[in-house]
């Protein structure tokens, strides 16, 4: 077995004419939390899916746990925890009834299972809903069941594709609160996520990806270092004044990124750069000087948003 | 606060072997799980049917023939006895139907759930054999209240009528299995449901030499009980309850028959299970 719980060379995946996942390399140690940033559409539910070893690969190896998925897909299953993007959990069955068939699935003896309900309930804060039907929880509440599901069978790898699409800012605060906790007690996670702040908070180590390929790699800071500056000014002049000012702000600094409603300029000092634009006679309707994110990092490495 | 433990780099917990052993079982008894769930509703269902086709054809329209027809009787017997094999087996064959063709569609499409039991150590073909073991489950339920009402009725005159049961859940299992197998290559189930009950369940029922021998309809006609699970196993469970004259030869056709639908219809929907959840 290699030092590596995950490994990937070439890795490709196409559907038809269009290639979904175009010869990635990565590799993810233990203990490690390691995230897949990049817009919808950037391939990573497709990477989680192969990683799964339930999508086969069209070129490239892949090893889960020292095992080829194509050979050995259910032995490799039988390690994984899998938090898919959609719920998809049993909507006749209670809270708890879904923990315990998910449990059985994996062979797990009928005793074992039982307990470990309680410790996931409690995990999921779903203690009071354990006979409640899972069409009647929120979708946080439902999001942590799933969660809880993947971790009955105390899985190696615990894989999440896209934790907190869809929730509300209190139920992602939840969410995050028990991920750090699992995190923090050494399990292995695969993340992907398209809000930079979730990948900051949550992971060691990401790539980045757009269009099927990896366009950077590195920990949040490195990447932040490595492609942006300490400090971004957003500056607005107002949607029709924006692109004349344009030219005159790009001279100033480092960088600028001109965006619909606002100008991005990249910097090392912030306040110090917004005073030269005052000294030079343009006065921005607003302005906001903040440290730079992963954001920022794949706005460089792509000209777009991740939220479009 | 308490966190589940994850026992990092203990693979003793989990047997492999035993869900590739037994994992087929594990998804049944998740499907029976979700059906007890509805068993109030399967219970009037399987009591209703019977009552009211017992009722209505048997005494009302059964007693018009019997008089009619005289001692000679159809095909030799009272019309309930006739009519009793083909009730049952239609019986199984809509249970079957059910607990197939809605859970599939289900899994793939509306709830998902069949990619979060492949993302387990379950196989496709172990989750399309699962389901299908747990139709046949409800099929056996199902066939067996209605037996218990047609015998409260009087209907079942023959001491070999419960040869009947087997022969009626066989007729379950086969179209059961090939309509699993056209709800896994559903992506699309708009006209669907509408095609099904129209065109394909309501002819079979009454064409499948169900209320009246086969012959006794056009030739034209006659190829839907051909093809019909319902008339093969009607047939047998005629043979079987009271003693239809089939020749051997016919026999072995309809035993032939089930066996293709049922075999076939079980490969074809664990290949088409695998096929769709691995893409």
């Amino acid at each position: 077995m290699s030092e590596y719980l995950i490994s990937a060379r070439g890795l490709t995946k196409k559907f038809g004419d269009f290639t979904a996942v175009n010869g990635i390399d990565f590799d993810v140690s233990k203990g490690e939390s390691f995230g897949l940033l990049g817009p919808n559409g950037a391939g990573k539910s497709t990477v989680m899916r192969m990683i799964g070893a339930t999508s086969q690969r069209n070129a490239g190896d892949l090893t889960i746990l020292g095992k080829d998925p194509e050979l050995n897909g259910p032995q490799i299953r039988a390690h994984l925890g899998v938090v898919p993007q959609q719920d998809s959990l049993d909507m006749h069955l209670s809270v708890s009834e879904n923990l315990y068939i998910y449990g059985r699935y994996f062979g797990l003896p009928r005793k074992f299972v039982k307990g470990k309900i309680e410790e996931l309930l409690t995990f999921a804060q779903l203690e009071e809903k354990r006979d409640a039907k899972v069409e009647a929880l929120s979708g946080g509440m439902k999001r942590r069941l799933t969660i809880a599901r993947a971790l009955v069978s105390e899985p190696e790898i615990l894989m999440l594709d896209e934790p907190t699409t869809g929730l509300d800012p209190q139920a992602r605060h939840i969410l995050w609160d028990r991920l750090f906790r699992l995190k923090e007690q050494g399990v292995t996670l695969v993340i992907t996520t398209h809000f930079m702040d979730e990948a900051e908070q949550l992971c060691d180590r990401l790539i980045v990806m757009d269009k099927g390929s990896i366009m950077a790699e590195g920990s949040p800071a490195s990447l932040i270092k490595d492609y942006s500056t300490k400090e971004v000014l957003e500056v607005r002049f107002g949607s029709d004044r924006n692109q004349e000012v344009a030219d005159k702000l790009r001279a100033m600094c480092e960088r600028i990124e001109e965006l619909p409603d606002r100008v991005l300029m990249y910097t090392e000092d912030g306040e110090a750069l917004l005073e030269k634009i005052y000294a030079s006679g343009l006065h921005p309707k607003t302005s906001l000087v903040r440290r730079s994110s992963l954001e920022d990092v794949f706005l460089r490495l792509t000209g777009r948003t991740l939220i479009e | 606060m308490s966190i589940p433990t994850v026992r990092q780099g203990s693979l003793q917990l989990i047997d492999a072997a035993k869900t590739r052993s037994r994992g087929a079982l594990y998804v049944a008894e998740a499907r029976i799980r979700t059906m007890v769930k509805w068993l109030g509703i399967i219970f009037a269902i399987a009591i209703a049917n019977p009552v009211l086709y017992l009722i209505s054809v048997g005494i009302g329209l059964g007693g018009l023939i019997d008089k009619s027809v005289g001692p000679a009787g159809v095909d030799g017997v009272k019309y309930l006895t006739f009519l009793a094999p083909a009730l049952l087996a239609q019986a199984a064959i809509q249970g079957t139907m059910d607990e197939t063709v809605f859970p599939t569609i289900e899994g793939f499409k509306w709830n998902r759930t069949f990619y979060s039991m492949n993302s387990t150590p379950l196989s496709g073909a172990q989750i399309s054999i699962g389901v299908f073991l747990a139709a046949l489950f409800r099929a056996f339920y199902t066939v067996l209240l209605y037996f218990g009402v047609m015998w409260a009725f009087g209907a079942l005159e023959s001491p070999r009528a419960w040869l009947a049961i087997p022969t009626s859940i066989f007729a379950g299992a086969s179209f059961g299995a090939l309509m699993q197998s056209v709800a896994a290559k559903l992506e699309d189930e708009n006209y669907f449901f509408v095609v099904l009950g129209r065109f394909i369940m309501m002819p079979l029922f009454l064409f499948s030499g169900t209320f009246f021998p086969l012959t006794s309809m056009p030739f034209f006609l006659q190829w839907i009980g051909w093809i019909s699970p319902l008339w093969h196993a009607t047939e047998l469970g005629r043979y079987l309850t009271y003693g239809h004259a089939i020749s051997p030869t016919l026999m072995w056709v309809h035993f032939a028959v089930l066996v293709t639908m049922l075999v076939s219809g079980l490969i074809l929907s664990a290949r088409l299970f695998t096929k769709r959840l691995a893409k």
